[in-house]
């Protein structure tokens, strides 16, 4: 029973020290890897409490792609992230005292809370046992069923958060020449074609 | 000596506070702010994820899911003004970040 405890001591302080390097470190680059760390160490804590396909989509689609994008924007702005430091001593102090009072406050939470005495009784849709049933497989029983609504919905969330993005970020240079479909599909005959009739000796 | 639901309910308040704290340090950063933000998230998926876990109850994954749809949405959406932000004014600092004078 020793190694549990051992490994979510070192994924959770792993993932600690990750996240303050996250908004300690000088270069944002920087920044990114130890978010990486950090959701990857996250990750295997999810393992450990037996959420394995969170875990999965944890590391594929957060660190595969979205702190991937991440990485990208920042290695594409060519911005003086030294000048942008500027004050982060100034702000310390204020940050580390409103830090400590939420700190403090989730503390008095933690220390203060007990589950209800019939919480047991009202849960909704109990894990299966790992044996008959992998927490992938449950999940989806769960999800394209009671939840089949939600799931859609962040389809939609997602669709909306593509769209929104390709908007944004699209731009039409306008010395670039571009295909115009409609322009090409109204031509006729008359419009492409422009008989000359040249009379010999007088050229054009 | 066994990891109760406790353990993960601190390691997640304190992923909390980092991503606060991180908030107001980078002041000036809008990266490393939208950083912050994914921090705090992922906190409250620990914490989801540590309820669903020592309740028994599968409903607290599926809510994780929904939460990582829309912050990987909100990732998506903020870096894209970004970019569009940055190709406008040639800079991304937050004080400059004042056309509306709000």
């Amino acid at each position: 029973m020793i190694f549990p405890a051992l490994f979510f001591y070192l994924f959770s302080g792993v993932c600690i020290a990750a996240a303050v390097m996250v908004i300690a470190a000088r270069n944002p680059v920087h920044s990114v890897l130890f978010l990486i760390l950090a959701f990857v160490n996250a990750a295997a804590l999810f393992i450990l409490l037996g959420a394995e396909f969170l875990a999965m989509i944890l590391i594929i689609v957060y660190v595969g792609a979205v702190l991937v994008l991440f990485l990208f924007v920042v290695m594409m702005l060519d911005v003086d992230f030294a000048q942008l430091r500027q004050g982060f001593i100034q702000y310390l102090p204020i940050g580390a005292f409103l830090g400590a009072i939420l700190l403090i406050e989730l503390v008095l939470v933690l220390v203060s809370w007990t589950i209800g005495p019939d919480v047991q009784r009202t849960i909704a849709t109990p894990i299966p046992p790992i044996a008959s049933t992998v927490n992938a497989e449950a999940l989806g029983h769960v999800l394209y069923t009671r939840y089949v609504y939600f799931f859609q919905a962040a389809g939609v969330v997602l669709l909306v958060a593509m769209i929104g993005a390709i908007v944004l970020t699209l731009r039409h240079k306008p010395h670039v020449k571009r295909q115009n479909i409609a322009e090409q599909v109204a031509r006729t005959k008359a419009t492409a074609i422009d008989l000359v009739k040249v009379r010999p000796g007088q050229g054009l | 000596m066994t990891i109760g639901l406790g353990h993960y309910l601190t390691v997640a308040a304190i992923l909390f506070t980092i991503g606060i704290f991180g908030i107001f340090l980078n002041r000036k950063n809008v990266i490393i702010i939208l950083m912050s933000i994914e921090l705090i998230l992922l906190a409250v998926n620990v914490n989801l994820v540590a309820f669903s876990a020592f309740l028994g109850d599968l409903v607290g994954q599926i809510y994780a899911l929904l939460v990582l749809t829309v912050a990987a949405a909100e990732a998506a959406i903020g870096l894209a003004i970004l970019v569009a932000y940055y190709r406008n004014r040639g800079s991304i600092a937050v004080e400059d970040i004042n056309l509306m004078k709000g």
